[in-house]
């Protein structure tokens, strides 16, 4: 299977590509703390695959042969059981459905509505031939290069691109907020998606080996994005669920205080706001302690706002520009976005990330980096065109967060009926479910076998809490806007199906032991589902139990 | 809320570096360009930009492609195609795309080539490619050998993010700089005596900024160094649809074929469609390799620099159109042999020789004769006056590395042949001038 060499490191870790086995994972990286999988740049010294009898061989460099890539995670693990068996309404009706993928697939009808009306922004006529004549010399009143002046590409047709998508994302962030901040077109810089848009902000804040903060649980392709080619080091700031894993200040000092202890140079706190995975936006009153923290500890502060426009419910949104408007004190120099389209509009094939600062250098360091992953002129033009049409976008925003707010209340109810509780929240594609009930022990592994079980038997693909970097077990992430109605019934069917299997089990448990009294017998009067509402004694570990108390 | 101390929080070293590279000459021109344009109507007296490598010769066989297929650049009359489109992010690529490439970079070499889809990595541009391969191939402070004169934008393409370094291997105007086995050689053993670990050697065929293909001779000397020396080569074969005649590009793809695919774990090549199909600002670049390992690597890493899902549909569309992309690839050829002999004949009436070429988008230019001194500072002080009084923007030699001064990279298909007149008019001009000034 594998080779080892004379000079592999005791300490080291497997460089092939392939599928790891998870005992085979865990034999090299299982530690007290058994975070799921660790990158450690000191670790990857020298390597070869093969001993000395391959004279021949190439190696490769230590970034392309460690475990950078991120794909090891548990979080992508599902997401091969879901490829191999696909859940499909018709054709595969028992397959695997993908609730760990956090897409936004509920308002791509709106943008092709608008694309059907406009054609000359991709140069699609519907109509036939005769008309593209016409529409491909159509130059609207944004001003806009035609296609064909695109197409041709001249630096100068780039450029006045460029000015105008430029300007249109400004002002479509600015909608976003409600117009409560302002953006100028001159600070954006664009990228090659939001992924490309962190890792050129890491490259330009921090240097390898030195740290960036970040709150727990947090996604987990930004210990890709942040660190892999970048050398540069993601420290958790715990959060628990005790006051709904919101950032203290106690949390950040203590996590500066261990970088400063171990002799690592903390260059900054990166955010998500709304958080993924929880699905809430950050309050006034915690940015305004991040915003200070930084100031005084002199160093950056990055916020991911890439889930800004899927705000859906109270409290309203607020970002980071919106804090530092009404700051004088805050020096603007440490302030950074990372934006994207991906999640609001719902269009992640077309790769179009953002950075967004406050600090000129910055600006001008990222937009040197971003040669090397533009945005398509093609796209550019697409996006100048629809996201300059104000009317379309303020409606689209509208409706997209309607229907979001509709699916997630569909989906944490279904789940709320069999007594799974999810943590509150009013943003994200995604619910923050507790399943900590469900575990046999409060453990990483627990929860793994959990997980297992989910996607194995229940058939679902959801994202388990300690991918994300929890410090408590029993979490998961579900994704809720990446499917249709119909599918969305038969995860709830299949989840019920387990839960009751669940309680049948751990009520046949419990049947072997000794009866407790101080087990409650009665059944909460909420739950007036006669399928619910079973003579047998529940655990005390029963989701029943604990929803009611 | 007190402000903190005055200091300003540091950024990284990459950040505050300048291996980005754009203090180079090779980008002050283009700013002296950006504040003075060019206009034959609104502003004949501004410099002309002759420093941008860029095919805009044949771009009306792109318009007309699109007249006749409205479709390839929408999703269809019913906009079916759009949402799936629109979520498409996985990094192994369109299929169809990929397969296209394929086709493509084998019809460029006439079928004296195989390309399998399935070893095709697809990046944001060709400047992505190479960045993408330094990082897969090297490890910081490690280095790769490269050809001078070569194109300045390797010096941030290849070691501004990865902290790789670039050695040259020096290449003389005594044999048309070409690559010969000593000064591959002597590259190699200068870094030994550095203590830098050479990881490989990278080759643009055709050259850039020479503008000639590298023949099939010097290809498998090359490779029988890189394997020798047991590293990596990559070809970066960004120009290859634009050699004049297509018989007279050998790709390393035809050599590693003729050997069997023995050993050929360590060649990479680079393509993309910026120049071939002038098509800079769709962001088309593509890593092809013989290493499964590089393969697997680079798609993981090409998640930071994906090509749009919306233009790999478009283009996937045009491709498969061979009968465009034939008649395309020939008249390419054929205009830009044009522009060549055309841009040649009229620096020869000016007295300026050229090296011969027979590909790419530009020549190159011997000024040496004009210099006041044979030095990298003669020649920039050369290139000031051309900028400044001949309002050309041309890429001084020293900013390709090249050994020796006096040459400079001048580009003829960027522009109007009507512009290419006039910037010729001034060449010839400037240098009567400088001849009349040297006699004095």
């Amino acid at each position: 299977m594998f080779e080892w060499s004379r000079d592999w490191p005791i300490n080291g870790h497997r460089s092939e590509s392939t599928l790891p086995n998870c005992s085979f994972y865990f034999f090299f990286f299982f530690s007290a703390r058994c975070s799921l999988f660790r990158y450690v740049p000191e670790m990857t010294g020298h390597m070869r695959i093969y001993g000395g009898e391959h004279p021949n061989q190439q190696i490769l460099s230590r970034i392309a042969t460690n475990d950078g890539h991120g794909e090891n995670s548990s979080y992508f693990d599902g997401w091969k059981a879901y490829e191999n068996d696909p859940f499909h309404l018709t054709g595969n009706p028992k397959g695997v459905i993908q609730m760990g993928l956090a897409e936004n697939q509920l308002s791509l009808d709106l943008i092709q509505d608008w694309l059907k009306k406009n054609p000359q922004a991709s140069i699609c006529t519907g109509e036939g031939v005769s008309e593209f004549e016409a529409i491909a010399n159509f130059q609207d009143y944004h001003g806009l290069p035609t296609f064909r002046k695109v197409l041709i590409s001249t630096r100068n047709a780039e450029l006045q691109l460029l000015v105008l998508t430029v300007q249109a994302i400004a002002q479509f962030m600015e909608k976003v907020r409600g117009g409560r901040a302002r953006f100028d077109p001159d600070r954006i810089v664009m990228s090659g998606g939001a992924t490309g848009a962190q890792e050129t902000i890491a490259f330009c804040l921090a240097d390898p080996g030195e740290a960036f903060l970040i709150p727990t649980p947090y996604y987990p392709g930004f210990d890709r994005d942040f660190r892999w080619r970048t050398g540069v080091q993601l420290l958790p700031i715990h959060c628990h669920s005790s006051n709904k894993f919101k950032i203290t200040q106690a949390a950040l000092e203590t996590a500066y205080r261990k970088a400063r202890n171990s002799h690592v140079r903390v260059k900054g706190i990166l955010v998500t706001n709304p958080s993924n995975p929880l699905g809430t936006t950050m309050d006034r009153e915690t940015l305004r302690t991040l915003v200070s923290f930084v100031n005084e500890k002199r160093m950056h502060l990055v916020c991911d706002e890439i889930f800004s426009g899927t705000v859906f419910d109270k409290p309203r949104y607020v970002s980071v520009s919106e804090v530092i408007e009404d700051d004088p004190y805050c020096d603007r120099d440490l302030i950074h976005i990372a934006y994207s389209l991906s999640k609001d509009l719902g269009v992640p094939g077309f790769r179009v990330g953002v950075i967004y600062s406050y600090n000129d250098a910055v600006v001008s360091c990222a937009r040197k980096m971003s040669s090397f992953g533009l945005v398509s002129t093609q796209t550019q033009h697409l996006l100048a065109s629809m996201l300059g049409d104000e009317e379309f976008t303020t409606s689209f925003l509208a409706t997209s967060r309607t229907r979001l707010c509709r699916r997630r209340r569909v989906f944490t109810e279904g789940l709320k009926r069999v007594g799974i509780h999810c943590l509150d929240g009013n943003a994200g594609l995604f619910c923050w479910m507790d399943l900590r009930p469900l575990l046999k022990e409060a453990t990483v592994e627990a929860e793994l076998r959990l997980w297992r079980v989910i996607i194995n038997d229940v058939k679902l693909n959801i994202s388990p809490g300690s991918s994300f970097h929890c410090s408590e077990p029993g979490w998961f992430r579900v994704c809720f806007a990446n499917m249709d109605d119909t599918a969305m019934q038969i995860a709830l069917s299949r989840i019920k199906k387990f839960v009751y299997r669940e309680n049948d089990a751990a009520v046949q448990a419990k049947n072997k032991r000794r009866w407790d009294d101080a087990l409650r017998l009665s059944l909460p009067r909420r739950f007036e589902d006669p399928t619910i509402m079973t003579p047998h004694l529940m655990s005390p570990h029963s989701p029943l139990v604990q929803a009611a108390t | 809320m007190v402000k903190g101390a005055e200091s300003c929080v540091p950024l990284s070293e990459v950040a505050t570096s300048n291996t980005h590279g754009e203090d180079s000459p090779y980008f002050a021109g283009w700013k002296a360009y950006d504040e003075d344009p060019y206009d034959a109507a609104s502003n004949p007296a501004g410099v002309i930009q002759m420093g941008l490598a860029e095919n805009q010769v044949s771009f009306d066989l792109l318009e007309k492609y699109l007249d006749q297929h409205p479709e390839a650049s929408g999703w269809g009359c019913g906009i079916s195609g759009f949402r799936e489109n629109a979520l498409f992010q996985d990094y192994h690529g369109l299929q169809a795309f990929r397969q296209e490439m394929a086709t493509f970079m084998e019809q460029i070499r006439e079928g004296r080539a195989k390309f399998d889809p399935e070893r095709i990595v697809l990046t944001a541009g060709a400047t992505a490619a190479n960045e993408l391969l330094t990082f897969i191939l090297a490890d910081p402070g490690d280095c790769l050998l490269i050809p001078t004169p070569y194109y300045p934008g390797f010096d941030r393409d290849l070691r501004w993010r990865t902290g790789v370094r670039i050695i040259p291997v020096h290449c003389s105007s005594s044999n048309g700089f070409q690559v010969t086995l000593q000064a591959l050689e002597d590259a190699y053993v200068k870094a030994e005596g550095m203590k830098i670990r050479v990881r490989g050697l990278l080759l643009t065929n055709p050259s850039n900024p020479l503008g000639t293909a590298t023949t099939g001779h010097v290809l498998e000397e090359v490779l029988d160094f890189v394997t020798q020396k047991d590293i990596h080569l990559i070809s970066d074969e960004i120009y290859s649809g634009s050699v004049f005649s297509s018989d007279e590009f050998v790709s390393v793809a035809e050599i590693v074929e003729a050997r069997g695919y023995k050993d050929c774990d360590r060649v990479h090549i680079v393509y993309s469609l910026s120049k071939d199909l002038g098509l800079p600002g769709f962001r088309v670049g593509a890593i092809y390799s013989y290493n499964d390992r590089v393969v697997t690597a680079a798609r993981r890493m090409s998640s930071f620099t994906l090509v749009s899902s919306q233009t790999q549909r478009m283009l996937a569309s045009m491709l498969a159109d061979r009968e465009f992309t034939e008649t395309y690839l020939k008249t390419n050829r054929e205009r830009l042999k044009k522009r060549h002999d055309f841009i040649t004949e009229g620096l020869k009436n000016a007295g300026i020789e050229c090296l011969p070429g027979n590909a790419g988008l530009f020549c190159w230019m011997n000024l040496a004769p004009l210099l006041e001194e044979p030095t990298k500072e003669g020649e920039l002080r050369l290139w000031s006056l051309i900028v400044h009084e001949a309002k050309l923007n041309i890429s001084p030699g020293s900013s390709c590395h090249c050994s020796e001064a006096g040459w400079f990279r001048v580009c003829f298909a960027n522009m109007s042949q009507q512009t290419l007149e006039v910037a010729l008019r001034r060449i010839k001009d400037f240098t009567e001038n400088m001849k009349a000034k040297q006699e004095k």
